[in-house]
């Protein structure tokens, strides 16, 4: 066990743990590629080592197989492929490292999501010969999917395209095009042969061109301390002690962010606040020592000052750092079931220590694992992801899988067999910050979301606001246009950064070419909700004025847009106060039958049931209503 | 007092599964076998929901071949901690008089230790047991989850275990079935010492290297007990420096040699050590693959 190289010492000082995951057929080399990784870097034990030598000389080969090392099961080691998640363990004098080894096949997507779900890095394996495959971009992708925060492309069988440079930088060309879509956050490329030992732990002499990292000396050196969410606390009620009459206390594992004595916190869902009053974890002379602070991944128990029903489930937070507490939520989804998916089975949804049953409400799309392209929705079969709504009978406590990897998380469970059939990754609604979650159309199925430098929270922190798009719906001549130019003219003289979008102007330019029938107005306010978007994200205040007849239309624009930002304000003047005002003399045009389509006259308007702010500028009078409006954009637009 | 970082994450983890068997099922069980691993298993138990009790049952299968020196201890720490703990043998077959030189090591396990736990487990209807095996002992043991899914007969079966994704464990039964649950799974024997070093915790006498009687063959020194006559007759026993480096039945658990007779010297001797833990069973060595025959069959 690498015995010169480590004292006692060394092996009991603070060492952090890697863990990582391969990707990659057995044809890649993978088995053989990890078996070197382990041999080289002294970390096979003798007696293993000769059941393999003892192996080869039975099959009669002359050299001793190291991709046997990884092989498990005896069935499977017969069959000469593995095929289920080996978890691995070695260690150098720099780290301790946990090799989740995932298989490549097709029919395997389970096994791989499942070693990627806990890792800091996954090892994607190509052959240098073959180049970046569809397969070699599958299993980019659900690293992707799962949120492993880096990749490293380890580009083997070196010696057999000659330890060539120009090969390897064509590799590195191809699959950096590709990755640039994945939202993947570091991407290293190594040269490798694994068969003949070359840069996976010694650099060798053969590929003096490159002078990069050697596959261990990456995997002992890279930064994963910055992984952690140390921002949004989030700690799941796991097990409540209350031994005696004295102690009362909450036992858990922080999913993420910080907690110190003394802090005010609130229970979801009970929404009461207290103050921690201490956070207690056994020493080892198993008294209780008392923690000033407990962080992400700390197995604790935290006692608070007042007295609050609180069981298995709840979930402690800061009260001006709240989950999204709700039963609907929009997900990537792994199928791990044999039988296929069913929108009409309650299943049983498990996010971190709460249990709801759920159904699936919709299938948005599924992923055409080979293209990586999005397909027609139908229910999920075994290894099939896609995108779907889920609806719960009680609300979780969730955050996005992108902002936060452990409450962003569920399984599905299925209610007669109780086998784990799906593992999702909750997205926020009508945000593409998934892979493959993405707008748009077969075009677009492989664009993913670029993220910048600059968040939008920060530009939010700069500015001092959030900014929010008021959505104005209503009949023609309600008065949205006024009402929008009045609410922008008020919030620029205050200072705000605003814009007023007008579905006419868009017509002029963006959206020319559009007429007036269903998918053509459904196209022109999805156009619209985009720019709003990027304007939102650019930090500007948006005010919409589109008659947007259609709860659906107005639905995905919310989506598109975002909840949080989308501010739906209602006109909801009555039709013949409008018709009287007519301003182009449309209404007129349209009861002569010289317009169609003409909402209120020919076309139905849906009333939205819900919306931010409703007006009737028939009773209320103009300034009235700019009142109202802005009242609403300021206390919505607060941080 | 810290831990190393790392220790200190596995500590977390552990602890965390121990407190999710202790929420999702109704009967559940410590298997404690006495050796360093379950030393570990019980610390962090009394860790997880200080400053309550354990709230497990504790169950030993005792193959009546243990060393005298593990009957012991086992009896001192369970007064200690305040366990509650049930002794479960395969009273029938031991009175058929079932021992390893009459039937092998395969049958004698199968008889004395995987049929006692099956008959302790379906007595009592306990529904989750946890034990202290760890991943990296065997190669077989590299695949098995944290929480492995047991059916009626207490079978495992590869094909049947569910996905385990991030740190969400699925522990629902229906009647009959129930889940080996496995909180050391990340663990390796090093972290095993350093714990053990660190948190000071008590341990087998056995670990540390003493004077002992054994017989030696080959590389392989198989204790010698007074008791036992079929342990030394018709060999040479000597004298040698040795300890154990795991703990099993005193026919099938060899020693090696060593002066490490201190918790400081043995971790430092981890560090030297070249051959798997599992090589000082002799129980292994019946046939390639044995461990997941007898796994498949209901084996700890």
């Amino acid at each position: 066990m690498n015995a010169a190289a480590k004292t006692p010492e060394q092996s009991s000082s603070h060492l952090s743990i890697l863990r990582f995951s391969t990707a990659g057929s057995v044809d890649d080399g993978k088995s053989t590629l990890i078996g070197r990784l382990l041999h080289d870097s002294g970390n096979v034990y003798e007696d293993h080592l000769a059941a393999l030598e003892a192996n080869a000389k039975k099959s009669g080969s002359k050299r001793v197989s190291l991709a046997l090392l990884t092989d498990g099961l005896k069935a499977e080691r017969e069959q000469g492929i593995t095929i289920d998640v080996a978890y691995r363990y070695f260690a150098t004098p720099r780290r301790r490292f946990i090799l989740a080894d995932s298989p490549g096949h097709v029919q395997y997507t389970r096994n791989m999501a499942t070693g990627a779900s806990t890792v800091d890095l996954t090892i994607v394996l190509v052959d240098a010969r073959t180049g970046v495959i569809e397969q070699t971009k599958r299993h980019a992708f659900i690293a992707a999917l799962l949120g492993v925060p880096r990749i490293v492309l380890a580009v083997n069988k070196m010696d057999l395209v000659d330890y060539s440079q120009d090969r390897f930088e064509e590799i590195v060309a191809d699959f950096t095009e590709f990755s640039a879509k994945l939202g993947v956050r570091e991407i290293k490329f190594i040269p490798v042969s694994a068969l003949e030992g070359d840069n996976i732990v010694e650099r060798g002499d053969r590929m003096p061109w490159y002078g990069g990292e050697t596959v261990l000396e990456h995997l002992e050196t890279v930064y994963i301390a910055g992984d952690q969410n140390l921002v949004d606390f989030r700690f799941p009620v796991q097990y409540v002690l209350n031994p005696n009459q004295n102690f009362r206390g909450y036992a858990g594992t922080v999913s993420s962010g910080v907690v110190r004595v003394g802090e005010e916190v609130i229970v979801l869902p009970s929404m009461k606040k207290s103050t921690v009053k201490a956070i207690v974890v056994a020493g080892r002379q198993m008294r209780g020592e008392q923690l000033s602070e407990a962080s992400s991944r700390d197995a604790v128990v935290i006692q608070l000052e007042h007295q609050i029903d609180i069981s298995r489930g709840d979930m402690i937070v800061r009260p001006k750092n709240l989950p999204r507490a709700t039963a609907q939520f929009d997900a990537m989804l792994v199928w791990l079931g044999d039988a296929p998916m069913d929108t009409g089975t309650r299943y049983i949804v498990r996010h971190s220590t709460r249990e709801s049953k759920a159904y699936i409400s919709s299938i948005d799309y599924r992923i055409d694992i080979h293209t990586l392209g999005r397909i027609a929705a139908a229910p999920l079969v075994s290894n099939e992801i896609g995108r779907v709504s889920i609806a719960a009978t009680s609300p979780l406590f969730v955050d996005s899988y992108q902002k936060n990897r452990s409450t962003g998380n569920f399984i599905l469970i299925d209610p007669v067999t109780f086998l784990t059939v799906g593992a999702g990754m909750i997205i926020d609604r009508g945000r593409s910050d998934a892979p493959g979650a993405g707008e748009g159309d077969d075009e677009e199925r492989n664009l993913h979301h670029e993220s910048a430098l600059v968040t939008a929270r920060e530009r939010e922190a700069r500015a001092g606001r959030k900014a929010v798009t008021v959505w104005m719906t209503g009949l023609s001549g309600s008065g949205k246009s006024t009402i929008a130019k009045g609410v922008e003219r008020n919030l620029f003289d205050d200072q705000l950064p605003v814009f007023f979008l007008d579905g006419d102007n868009l017509r002029v330019g963006l959206n020319k070419g559009l007429g007036f029938s269903r998918e053509d107005r459904s196209e022109n306010l999805r156009r619209a909700a985009e720019v709003a978007k990027l304007l939102n994200q650019a930090g500007i205040t948006v005010i919409c004025a589109f008659i947007a007849p259609y709860a659906e239309d107005r639905r995905r624009c919310q989506e598109i847009i975002g909840e949080d930002r989308f501010l739906e304000v209602h006109l909801s003047t009555p039709i013949e106060v409008c018709e009287k005002r007519d301003p182009h003399g449309l209404y007129q045009k349209a009861r002569k039958g010289e317009i169609k389509n003409f909402t209120g006259v020919s076309d139905p308007y849906e009333i939205p049931e819900a919306p931010a702010l409703r007006i009737d500028t028939g009773s209320s009078s103009l300034e009235k209503s700019v009142q109202e409006v802005v009242s609403l954009v300021l206390s919505r637009s607060a941080l | 007092m810290h831990l190393p970082n790392h220790l200190e994450q596995l500590e977390a983890e552990s602890i965390y599964i121990m407190r999710e068997v202790a929420a999702q099922f109704e009967r559940p069980v410590l298997m404690y076998s006495v050796g360093k691993d379950s030393s570990c298993l019980l610390r962090l138990a009394q860790k997880a929901f200080y400053p309550g009790k354990i709230p497990f049952t504790a169950l030993h299968i005792d193959t009546s071949y243990k060393f005298p020196e593990m009957y012991e201890f086992r009896d001192r720490m369970a007064r200690e901690v305040g366990l509650n703990l049930i002794v479960h043998r395969n009273e029938a077959a031991l009175k058929d008089d079932a021992n390893p030189y009459a039937l092998g090591t395969q049958r004698c396990c199968a008889l004395l230790k995987t049929g006692a736990l099956l008959e302790a487990l379906s007595m009592h209807e306990f529904d989750a047991a946890i034990g202290g095996a760890r991943r990296e002992e065997e190669r077989s043991r590299a695949k098995e989850r944290v929480f492995s899914f047991r059916d009626k007969h207490g079978q495992w079966d590869p094909r049947s275990q569910r996905p385990e994704l991030w740190n969400l464990y699925n522990g629902k039964l229906a009647k009959g079935e129930s889940m080996r649950v496995f909180p050391l799974s990340n663990w390796t024997e090093q972290d095993i010492w350093n714990y053990i070093l660190l948190e000071q915790i008590p341990i087998v006498p056995l670990y540390y290297a003493a004077k002992r009687r054994v017989v030696v063959r080959g590389d392989m020194l198989i204790p010698v007990m007074d008791s036992d006559p079929r342990t030394y007759q018709g060999q040479r026993v000597e004298e040698v420096l040795c300890r154990f480096r795991s703990l099993g039945c005193y026919h099938c658990t060899g020693a090696v040699r060593s002066d490490a007779d201190s918790l400081e010297k043995i971790v430092a001797e981890m560090t030297q050590v070249k051959t798997s833990e599992r090589a000082t069973r002799i129980i292994d060595f019946d046939t390639d693959g044995s461990m997941e025959i007898k796994k498949r069959e209901g084996y700890f």
